[in-house]
């Protein structure tokens, strides 16, 4: 454990100290930042009359939007003059999300990712080889930072050039490997398509640390025996601090959340009411120690799930399970609840198929229809149409049983589901509900 | 050496033929015969064509997605019953045909026909022991 005194500490402790520095936190936004102060005044809350932490519920929320609004310094709660670092969300779908970081911000980042390596077992022996991308996104400097921190020799190669990774791998004797789980299976196709003779499992990569994106259990099957690693979840948003928010243990059962940094509720998604313990819904973040940005209720529009268990590797800090889908992309159909990552669990799991993929939902009646289109991989094309045809009733016949609902498997053409900005549209939604 | 065929995956809609066989145009491949089988929401194009590896290579390429199979290709008359006849051997061996096509050769009174099976050299072992002319790759573009 990196900081056992925190990562161990009893419940009750970690509550009183959640309880302190909320206190603080709350002030802290509220005196130093006009967004957070006009809001909480608006909403009839002054930080002063804080309590317990079960007056949290009767703090404002802090979404997207606002943040978006802000752009660029709005929600910054410190002078610039404090502040060494910003990083930025992409900006795709509006106003760029600007965060920026007093020195004693980025310790802070870079401890909770150290705790993270850590707890996937890295020592200052292991070599880790950072190949998210180095720049305004939080993956890059973020595991760079923690992996220095924790005196690892760490490889700052950023993303993509897949040869080259491949080189270094081998040259440097890299043990961790730090990716987007996509990425890393990019790399198990590159090395099956173009690189049969190199042998990832002679290398002394053993460990993979994938976040930035939700993956299902099936891709960690997949990418643990592809490249012979075991492959832990980090996870992180740029608006709270970065990776390292939570992270897995050995045990691969939930995230442990630094408690001690963040604090975390589940709402419900419609109604914003406060969920209880080990119910599912969207997850809400506060920041506790936070200077330049303090983040205050942000809604982060994941899904998931908060329990306590006594957790084989030691840690007493609450767990979630790993984020299935977003609140924003949820599906109801039919009356049922399904997220886009269950239906990538089940293609991924009829073997052979490539998650390119696209849910359309459309309404006939009174009945929800629903198309999934399965772009045909070249693994996958076979000049019978018997075997194709299998594969359809294969795939229909494990939604069924796995997500309760009959849809319609097209196969189509690769490349023919439209892509934005690289990323596939998994979800059309023609309903008019 | 065996015929080799191309199969290639499109989508049942307009426009999804046209743009293959536009590609296999341009780069001067010569489909020598073809059948489609389909499906409500996608076909299977099998080609035999006189440039195989090119036409393979420049499919993929484009991201097609097609596959090279080995099929039997036998010369018969062009009479009644004979393709009977050769079927018969099949079914007498208990070989079972995944699909065939046909087409008429050039030269006088021969057709080839083509078979698609799980085990092509039983098959055309089978065929040889009676005298069938089994047609390779060679032939078929030597026109």
């Amino acid at each position: 454990m990196f900081n056992k005194e925190f990562e161990a500490m009893p419940v009750a402790e970690i509550k009183k100290l959640q309880l302190e520095r909320l206190k603080w936190s709350l002030s802290h936004a509220y005196k130093n930042n006009r967004f957070y102060a006009r809001q909480f005044d608006a909403a009839g809350f002054n930080p002063a009359d804080f309590k317990s932490l079960d007056d949290m519920r009767r703090v404002p929320f802090l979404n997207k939007q606002n943040m978006r609004d802000n752009y660029p310094y709005g929600l910054f709660a410190t002078p610039l003059k404090d502040v060494v670092r910003v990083h930025s969300s992409s900006g795709t779908t509006g106003n760029a999300t600007v965060v920026g970081y007093t020195a004693s911000d980025i310790n802070v980042f870079a401890e909770v990712v150290a705790r993270s390596l850590a707890s996937y077992g890295a020592t200052p022996d292991d070599i880790l080889q950072v190949a998210y991308g180095y720049g305004l996104f939080t993956g890059g400097l973020g595991l760079h930072y923690g992996g220095e921190k924790l005196g690892c020799l760490t490889v700052p190669i950023s993303g993509g050039n897949t040869e080259r990774q491949l080189m270094l791998i081998k040259d440097f004797g890299t043990s961790i490997l730090a990716c987007t789980p996509s990425y890393a299976l990019n790399i198990a196709d590159y090395l099956e398509k173009k690189r049969p003779d190199y042998d990832m499992k002679k290398t002394s990569l053993r460990i993979g640390v994938l976040g930035a994106e939700p993956w299902s259990e099936a891709m960690r099957g997949e990418i643990e025996q592809r490249l012979g690693i075991q492959a832990y979840d980090i996870y992180g948003l740029s608006e709270v601090i970065g990776p390292g928010v939570s992270s897995e243990c050995e045990a691969k059962s939930g995230l442990h959340v630094f408690e001690d940094h963040f604090y975390v509720e589940i709402i419900d998604p419609d109604t914003g009411e406060v969920l209880p313990e080990g119910e599912k819904g969207e997850i809400v973040y506060t920041s506790l120690t936070k200077q330049a940005c303090p983040v205050i209720r942000y809604r982060s529009r994941d899904i998931t799930r908060l329990y306590r268990d006594s957790c084989s590797c030691g840690r007493t800090m609450i767990k979630m399970e790993k984020v299935t889908g977003r609140s924003d992309d949820m599906l109801i159909i039919r009356g049922v609840n399904i997220f886009p990552s269950q239906i990538e669990s089940v293609l991924m799991e009829v073997e052979g198929t490539e998650p390119h993929y696209q849910i359309i939902v459309d309404r006939s009646g009174a009945l929800d229809d629903v198309e999934v289109k399965v772009e045909v991989a070249e693994d996958l094309f076979s000049d019978e149409l018997k075997v194709l045809d299998n594969l359809k009733t294969k795939i229909m016949e494990r939604f069924r049983n796995v997500l309760g609902i009959s849809a319609k498997i097209t196969l189509v053409e690769p490349l023919s589901i439209a892509r934005s900005e690289g990323k596939a549209i998994r979800v059309v939604d023609k309903r008019h509900l | 050496m065996n015929v080799m065929q191309l199969s290639v995956f499109i989508e049942n809609h307009p426009g999804h033929l046209q743009n293959v066989l536009k590609i296999l145009g341009e780069a001067s491949i010569n489909i020598i015969t073809l059948t489609i089988a389909e499906t409500s929401d996608f076909g299977i194009l099998r080609v035999i064509c006189n440039k195989p590896d090119e036409a393979l290579a420049i499919l993929k390429k484009e991201h097609v997605i097609c596959s090279a199979t080995d099929v039997l290709a036998i010369e018969i008359e062009d009479k009644p019953g004979e393709l009977c006849r050769a079927v018969t051997i099949f079914a007498q061996q208990g070989l079972n045909i995944e699909y065939m096509y046909a087409f008429t050769e050039k030269r006088e009174g021969k057709a080839v026909m083509i078979f698609r099976f799980d085990d092509i050299e039983v098959a055309k072992e089978a065929l040889s022991s009676q005298g069938y002319r089994i047609v390779k790759k060679i032939e078929i573009i030597g026109e």
